[in-house]
């Protein structure tokens, strides 16, 4: 299982080995890719083992350009952007491309949309394609004129000789499918100063049906004579149905079939419950208020948030279980620190809160599972509907589609196994849909955590020591995903006395990643700290930091540390000249320091390295006497490499993550008492309204010559320290928990 | 029971339980499915369409209460099939989107607002809009567009002046 953060997914799908062109029914032109099966992640990723050739690219005779996105879309935008790339490089005007959406198939490669992943893996690959069509579109048009290619060129979806002759592509797409598919080194990709669409702000290509509520999402499926199903759980996670009141409830209005479901024991996996089968949404949404079942809770109702937070802090002083990182003598240069700081960081269990609640749609045929969901893995679905079910990866069909929102929920596919486990025992198409409630109540949480923190500073305010011993939630030894601390992160490998400790609490909690895995928090935590050893010894918050990340370019990928060396946690490479540019960058943009704010006014600077984007941010904040914050700008400095493909998307996706890091700092808390979360709807989990959005955000892209990087996730982390520290700035008030409602930042 | 309800300026014959909530009423019986679930208990507002133009939340609005009240749905905001209202228009030139599942919902409640108030400041669109969630949080975008399509349907005005 992949998370967003991990390296297995960051591996980018770079194995093709060569172009295979097939006639269309009709004549049309279809461009191919094979990608080499092997020992690659990308391959590991895929359920049937195999990567089999695929189309991406279909002219018609009649000129119609379509290009598939093989990537699920989620609000991410990755259905407009990758196809840009094709139509850039193939020279067709973007409003004469139709994009569809491609189902779950080997032939398409890695189809994982997570970690920020889907431009670098797909980025190179996509230029090619595009590139590779548009040669073969000039050389048939040469062969046709009897000249050589180079008189001729692609522009407008016309091949154009320099004697002004011309033939559109639909006239070439039969000729073009009979050539030769030529080597990489004879596709000339195009100039980046020549790029007319890349870099420009495309709408998404879906605008019209999204404006107009055509079908688009998972839970819009509709199949002749589908059926509707609800799916009641045990409130404790895991929890094992005794017995239902099935009987009566196959009596109610509208139902067709009630039935208990077993699960196969994994709480992230297929989980006990009771189905019930209606002839309508609603009547199954009716039929479950009289389910009366008795559950079996396990053990896992004994756990409490507040009992770990309470064993976290008696432990705190205490060595970790587990020693991430140690460098130096930290305790020593405490010791001899001219000042320290002690500091208590938390932050509680959250929720993904897609706004389309988790759904999916499968029919049972002729031992053939067909199933149309929303999600951002399909082949975790496909592998969880082999193992649970026993069903052959060939003998599943999977469409996917668009998801309202993905933010690493629809990365777990309970709720896909879930209505294929359903379909089995129905003779219908089927689709389930979970209640606002079933979302909350049976999440993939991000996981809480508990930092204990010292730091020292010497007479200059230079930071000499950090010490931290971290309290994660995991199961059978391993975090959650986002739960995992690398003993690299940042500072861990800058400061010469530096110990990273970490204790787990072994929980049957469902745990997920949530948008930034880890980094969402750390992020948090870190700059939080650093700004607070910045105050005690007397520094700039820019300068400071400045001087922490230090004068080398390159701080070369770890093992861990010293002290976890051969185990995993091993960091990235990180480019500490990018991340000191953009830093620079950022606070230019801001005017950092050159601003005089007004007691309850103030601003904050953080920054973050995570999925291979380079990210820094400074808030300017208002807090009123009694308490209530106000973001008055934000601004942004982003450096993801080369090529910004679609602005629009780009800042979408960056003004979107700095009003979501700004609610979950205010807003989002979730609490687990006795293995279940109290919270169940919109009333107790309240999520930022635009009442609480910025009005002023601003987006700048630092670009640079590095590859072209992903920003579905990285422009989130430095919000909330950002944020925080201008907090600190503006009030004096620490902000040490979140949600926000824990501090009292009132003043006067 | 069977109820006769004008969804969209057509007549539509539904035989459903009374207490019915018209959201499901438009997505199982009418496959209208622009109209979206997103809590059911009215705070997110996913399921905004309006009732005589009077923006309201369908999942808190049962089928029995509709009675003749004009219903519309995000399929029948567009006044014909050839032209979008303008703020459907704003939405796709400004690109506010990104999952896309509110925006019916925000649709709808600005046309709303736009009908009763054609320029507003941001003020009253936040407290217009503020019973509107978008968890991809588009809120920005969605005080720009509310505002395009006040400007286009103020040019519209002028130019037919």
């Amino acid at each position: 299982m992949s998370t967003l953060n991990t390296p297995t997914l960051a591996g980018p799908v770079s194995r093709r080995d060569f172009f295979k062109i097939s006639g269309l029914a009709g004549g049309g032109l279809a461009l191919a890719f094979y990608i080499k099966s092997g020992g690659d992640a990308a391959a590991a990723e895929m359920a049937s083992g195999d990567f089999t050739p695929n189309a991406f690219i279909r002219i018609s005779p009649a000129g119609k350009v379509t290009i598939v996105s093989k990537q699920p879309e989620m609000g991410q935008g990755v259905k407009t952007s990758l196809p840009m790339i094709i139509a850039e490089q193939l020279e067709v005007p973007w409003k004469d491309i139709a994009i569809e959406q491609g189902d779950f198939d080997a032939k398409y490669g890695n189809q994982s949309a997570g970690g920020s992943q889907s431009t670098p893996a797909n980025y190179d690959n996509f230029h090619l394609l595009g590139a590779t069509a548009r040669t073969m579109l000039v050389e048939a048009a040469a062969q046709t004129w009897g000249v050589p290619a180079g008189e001729c060129r692609a522009e407008k979806a016309t091949v154009v000789h320099s004697s002004g002759k011309s033939l559109g592509y639909g006239q070439l797409a039969a000729k073009a499918a009979t050539l030769p598919v030529p080597a990489k080194e004879a596709v000339k990709l195009k100039d980046p100063k020549d790029f007319k669409l890349l870099g420009t702000r495309v709408a998404q290509f879906d605008s019209a049906k999204i404006v107009t509520g055509q079908s688009l999402f998972g839970i819009d499926v509709k199949l002749p004579g589908m059926l509707y199903a609800v799916y009641e759980k045990c409130p404790a996670f895991g929890g094992k149905v005794v017995s239902a009141n099935l009987d009566q409830i196959k009596t109610l209005p509208g139902v067709k079939d009630a039935f208990v479901i077993e699960g196969n024991g994994k709480v992230k996996e297929l989980v006990p419950g009771v189905a019930i089968i209606a002839d309508s949404t609603w009547a199954a949404f009716s039929a479950r208020k009289q389910l009366k079942i008795v559950w079996d809770e396990g053990k896992v109702a004994s756990e409490s948030w507040e009992t770990f937070v309470a064993e976290a802090k008696a432990k705190a002083s205490q060595p970790g279980a587990k020693t991430l990182r140690k460098d130096g003598d930290p305790d020593a240069a405490l010791a001899s620190a001219a000042k320290t700081v002690t500091a208590e960081y938390v932050y509680p269990f959250i929720s993904h809160a897609n706004l389309e609640p988790q759904n999916t749609t499968a029919l049972w045929k002729d031992g053939v599972m067909e199933i149309w969901s929303p999600t951002q893995i399909p082949s975790i679905g496909i592998g969880l509907v082999t193992k649970v079910l026993g069903i052959p990866a060939d003998k599943i069909k999977l469409h996917i589609n668009r998801a309202g929102g993905g933010f690493g929920r629809r990365i777990g596919a309970d709720y896909l196994i879930e209505a294929a486990a359903i379909a089995q025992k129905v003779n219908a198409p089927v689709k389930l849909t979970w209640s606002r409630e079933d979302d909350l109540k049976h999440d993939q949480y991000r996981p809480g955590g508990l930092h204990f923190l010292k730091g020292g500073v010497d007479a200059q305010g230079k930071v000499v020591a950090w010490k931290n011993h971290f309290f994660t939630f995991g199961e059978g030894g391993n975090p959650g995903s986002g739960g995992a601390l690398s003993g690299d992160e940042f500072p861990g490998r800058w400061i010469a006395n530096y110990q990273a400790d970490q204790t787990m609490f072994e929980t049957g909690w469902p745990m997920g990643p949530w948008r930034a895995p880890g980094s969402c928090v750390f992020a948090w935590v870190i700059h939080s700290f650093i700004d607070e050893l910045a105050h005690a010894g007397g520094r700039d918050p820019l300068e400071l930091r400045l001087e922490l990340l230090g004068d080398k370019d390159e701080m070369p990928a770890g093992s861990g540390g010293a002290a976890a060396k051969g185990g995993k946690g091993g960091g990235p490479a990180y480019s500490v000249a990018r991340m000191r540019n953009v830093l620079k960058f950022a606070a230019e943009k801001a005017g950092w320091g050159k601003k005089k704010f007004a007691k309850g006014s103030g601003s904050g600077i953080a920054f973050h390295f995570s999925h291979r984007g380079y990210f820094a941010q400074v808030a300017e904040v208002t807090v009123s006497k009694d308490g209530q914050l106000k973001v008055d700008r934000f601004v942004t400095g982003a450096d993801i490499g080369a090529q910004i493909v679609n602005l629009s998307g780009a800042e979408n996706q960056v003004e979107g993550s700095v009003i979501d890091g700004l609610g979950v700092l205010m807003l989002q808390e979730l609490n687990i008492e006795r293995g279940r979360t109290v919270q169940s709807n919109f009333n107790d989990y309240p999520l930022i309204r635009i009442t609480d959005a910025p009005s002023k955000i601003e987006t700048h892209f630092l670009k640079t010559n590095h590859p072209t990087t992903g920003l579905g996730e990285p422009a989130l982390p430095p919000v909330a320290p950002a944020i925080c520290n201008a907090i600190f700035a503006a009030t004096g008030k620490r902000v040490r928990q979140m949600p926000l409602s824990r501090t009292d930042l009132r003043w006067s | 029971m069977k109820y006769t309800l004008t969804v969209n300026g057509q007549s539509r014959t539904v035989d459903v339980a009374p207490e019915t909530p018209l959201l499901w009423v438009l997505r199982d019986s009418l496959e209208l499915v622009g109209t979206k679930y997103g809590c059911g208990v009215g705070l997110c507002g996913a399921c905004t369409i309006h009732l005589n133009g009077e923006a309201t939340k369908a999942c808190m609005t049962p089928v029995s209460t509709v009675g003749r009240k004009k219903v519309t749905t995000i399929e029948g905001l567009a006044p014909s099939a050839e032209k979008l209202h303008p703020l459907q228009q704003a939405w796709c030139e400004l690109d506010v989107a990104q999952c896309g599942y509110c925006q019916a919902g925000q649709l709808m409640t600005a046309a709303s607002l736009l009908k009763d108030t054609p320029k507003p400041t941001d003020e009253e669109i936040d407290g217009a809009m503020a019973g509107n969630l978008c968890r991809c949080a588009t809120y920005t975008r969605i005080r720009a567009g509310i505002k395009r399509a006040a400007a286009i349907t103020a040019g519209t005005k002028e130019a037919a002046q």
